[in-house]
């Protein structure tokens, strides 16, 4: 691990004590932070590793300016957005730098050469802020495009819905003879003045989209929407001009503005889609150092081949899976199994690419070339099992699918019925055929996922719970086995202090040394001392330990042999996680860590099983500590030690059987298995990778929200049919009434409002009951 | 009936200058950060 003494980076503006030590603003006396925010970003500075390269993303803007737009993590308040902003706009070359809270974009534009970009970005990490590369997560930007019309086309439809209101409610509330033939025309034409350029206008979305399904042969809940509201204008303009009783361009007006709503919500609901693999690939772009003839030189990684010799520096991607020939390092292995304690390796040692060099450099041989690297492999998988999962079809299309064609035989029947047995006029007859398409159109079916939807993403949001697929609830709500992995997902992933030989003395001691380094093994002590803590000058030595004088002699707190002592016959370095403390050179404590089980999980998965859920534990682990996990936790099925691909496979055999799956995870072993599920979760500190490819991420520190998750997701999908059955129960009273010609303008709009608002009501009892 | 003539332009119009604001407030941009301008309130501009 490397060094990480705490950065003296210039933010101390005026006086320690009563300044915010990240940002600098002021704070009450006693306190070294003004916010949470600060604080967390203060400590992530102490960690930020090698910059990484983002200009190549930067786009040119006008003037030869460059500009670039990157992901940013870590906002909480407008300290950090001052921060930022004014710490890129103190750079003279540049021109313009904006954070956006809401998406977490930074958008930063800069004049000269394109390479000044990594170093502006870097600037920003060093302040403590993770950047990441949003160019391969073009689907979003592309999402809020379609939000900004819909929004456009609500507000068209509304104010063209009001005024219409305004128009209809004079012509309901009175009679031809009362207000005049004329002004009863001059209305009707008035109406079509408003709605026919609002149809043309806000319909678009419905238009286009059953447009686009009728081309290709098949059918959606747009065609009878469109349908629908074209024959209600054109019905409506030939009744105008014939001077006609009843004309329902309000109707039309008002069934866009209720569709677009529950459109709008529903492009809401789908959230960030799922981002593709691909982008993991990227850490194996660049270049590599090969040794050829005695020579270094720089190689594409993507050239490498088996049996090259490479150098890898300290810090550095590993470029290829190989063997250690030459050097001792430690290995950041948390982009393959999620754990946090870096291994150590020498000669010999099996590495991955993609998995990082910390201590010092090292020479390996290449055994695979990097297309067929550990990191290609996974990806791959992950692209097949993502097409297998991408089956799914939603209730609301499955709905649709019937509904469609049922209606439209209901609207040829109603104008056969009148016109050949009624002997109707054909204008009658198609008069009331269009009724039947406008009264049936679906505004509460249209209404009823979203809504319902909205609702419980916002419940779930509030319990830090982010769902980030449209139907992850509904494939959630069928789920009936659950499947964890356990390093991360079960446990916490990081050591907690629970053994050893040592006195509160000690302890207090240990941590004195331990809070100024930011080593897990060093942070898990330094949680648990209470007692008073010494001032102490901290050196952190990479790999060994931390060293302080107190009182004329020297304290060590780190490894055992640093410390004086020799490993006894059959251990061996990395078994155990340990620590000793050491004074003078002469041990006198020591501290053993586990990597501890949430604190809930044994409860969850009780609840689990008393919700009639089947559970099992997947683990890369050894057999004997994934075994003494499952007991613990009373899971009755435990598979360890084993590859990601025997997790996919695991998994889609499960689903062979006709079980759907739940898989909750967070290491790159899991992310296939992740794809493969019917749905997945992962914990918010999962890799990136994983939490990308999960359908939902949770925080905290328990495991809970995987119990209240599947709870909401059927409470909200049985509201889901509920409001389905209210919406066919609506039809089986209106069709009747408008297959007979009852319905007129009037009982239309009350009709379609009341059963919108029925669904709306019924949606919110989702909130009353959680 | 005469008065009519005057109200529904008046109506639409007024409804169609709250629209037209709406529109011009979207394409400005004034509800891409609505968290950030929540925060920014409490920045001094002073520089």
């Amino acid at each position: 691990m490397e060094a990480a003494t705490l950065p003296e980076d210039g933010t101390h503006l005026r006086s320690e004590a009563i300044v915010c030590r990240h940002c600098g603003a002021e704070v009450a006396a006693g306190s070294s932070f003004c916010c949470s925010g600060c604080e967390a970003a203060h400590a992530a500075a102490g960690a930020v590793g090698a910059p990484t390269l983002f200009s190549a993303a930067a786009m040119v803007a006008e003037k030869g300016d460059f500009q670039l737009e990157l992901g940013i993590e870590g906002i909480h308040c407008a300290s950090c957005i001052r921060l930022i902003e004014s710490a890129l706009a103190s750079n003279e070359d540049v021109t313009a730098a904006r954070v956006n809270m809401s998406t977490e974009r930074l958008v930063v534009a800069w004049r000269g050469s394109r390479v000044r970009g990594d170093a502006l970005a870097h600037q920003v990490e060093a302040l403590g802020y993770r950047l990441y590369d949003i160019s391969a997560n073009d689907a979003a930007s592309g999402a809020s495009g379609t939000e900004k019309e819909l929004i456009k086309a609500i507000a068209v439809a509304g104010f063209a819905a009001g005024n219409l209101m305004l128009i209809s409610v004079g012509l309901w509330t009175s009679t031809a003879e009362a207000m005049g033939l004329a002004t009863r025309e001059l209305f009707h034409w008035l109406s079509a003045l408003i709605a026919l350029p609002t149809v043309a206008f806000s319909g678009r979305p419905f238009f286009r989209s059953a447009f686009g399904v009728l081309k290709s042969g098949h059918t959606n809940m747009d065609v009878p929407i469109s349908l629908a509201v074209v024959l209600a204008c054109l019905m409506s303009i030939s009744e105008t001009m014939r001077g006609g009783e009843h004309v329902y361009f309000d109707s039309a007006v008002m069934l866009l503005f209720f569709l677009l709503i529950g459109r709008y919500l529903d492009a809401r609901a789908k959230g960030k889609a799922r981002q593709s693999a691909s982008a993991l690939l990227s850490k194996l772009a660049g270049t590599a150092v090969v040794f050829e003839n005695g020579e270094m030189v720089r190689r594409p990684i993507k050239d490498l081949k088996s049996g090259m010799h490479v150098l890898v520096a300290a810090g550095e991607n590993i470029p290829a899976d190989g063997t250690i020939l030459k050097g001792t390092s430690e290995i950041d292995l948390s982009l393959i199994n999620g754990e946090v304690m870096p291994a150590p390796a020498s000669v010999g040692a099996q590495v991955y690419a993609g998995t990082v060099n910390l201590t010092a450099s090292i020479e390996l041989t290449v055994d695979k070339a990097s297309s067929k690297s550990l990191l290609s492999e996974i990806v791959r998988m992950m692209e097949v099992a993502e097409q297998g999962a991408a089956k799914y079809v939603r209730l609301a299309d499955r709905a649709a699918s019937l509904y469609t064609p049922v209606v439209h035989v209901f609207g040829a029947l109603t104008f056969l019925g009148w016109w050949l047995l009624m002997q109707a006029p054909w204008q009658v007859s198609l008069l009331h055929a269009v009724t039947v398409l406008i009264i049936t159109c679906p505004c509460a079916l249209g209404l009823a996922v979203p809504v319902v939807q909205v609702l419980a993403s916002g419940e779930l949001l509030k319990n830090g719970v982010l769902l980030k697929s449209g139907d992850a609830l509904e494939r959630l709500s069928g789920v009936d086995t659950v499947i964890f992995d356990k390093t991360g997902t079960l446990t916490l992933g990081h050591p907690a202090l629970t053994g050893g030989d040592y006195s509160d003395k000690h302890l207090a001691l240990a941590a004195s040394l331990a809070v100024h380094s930011r080593h897990p093994l060093s942070k898990a002590i330094a949680e648990n001392a209470t007692a008073l803590r010494v001032e102490l000058t901290v050196q952190e030595l990479a790999g060994k330990g931390l060293v302080a004088e107190m009182d004329g002699s020297q304290i060590q707190l780190g490894s055992r042999r640093w410390c004086g002592l020799e490993y006894a016959q059959g251990e061996e370095a990395g078994e155990g996680l340990e620590l000793w403390l050491a004074v003078d050179g002469a041990p006198v404590a020591h501290f053993e860590f586990t990597d501890t089980l949430r604190t809930d999980a044994a409860h969850t998965v009780q609840q689990l099983h008393q919700m009639g859920l089947q559970s099992a534990l997947l683990s890369g682990d050894r057999q004997a500590t994934a075994t003494k996990v499952a007991r613990s936790l009373g899971i009755p099925e435990v598979l360890a030690e084993v590859t990601p691909t025997e997790k996919c496979e695991y998994l889609q055999n499960l689903r062979k059987q006709g079980k759907a799956v739940l898989m909750v995870g967070d290491g790159l072993n899991d992310a296939p298995a992740l794809a493969a599920a019917d749905a997945s979760m992962s914990p918010s500190t999962a890799i990136d990778i994983a939490q990308n490819t999960a359908d939902i991420v949770f925080q905290g520190d328990k495991l809970a929200p995987v119990l209240s998750t599947i709870k909401t997701a059927r409470r909200s999908t049985k509201l889901v049919r509920q409001n389905f059955t209210l919406a066919i129960l609506y039809n089986i009273v209106a069709i009747p009434l408008a297959v007979m010609g009852y319905v007129t303008p009037l009982i239309a709009a009350a009709a379609m409002s009341g059963s919108s608002l029925l669904v709306i009501l019924n949606a919110f009892r989702l909130k009353r009951k959680g | 009936m005469d008065a009519l003539l005057l109200l529904i332009p008046v109506a639409l119009l007024l409804g169609g200058v709250g629209l037209a604001a709406f529109l011009w407030t979207m394409k400005n941009g004034q509800y891409d950060d609505l968290d950030g301008a929540a925060h920014r309130i409490l920045l001094d501009d002073d520089d």
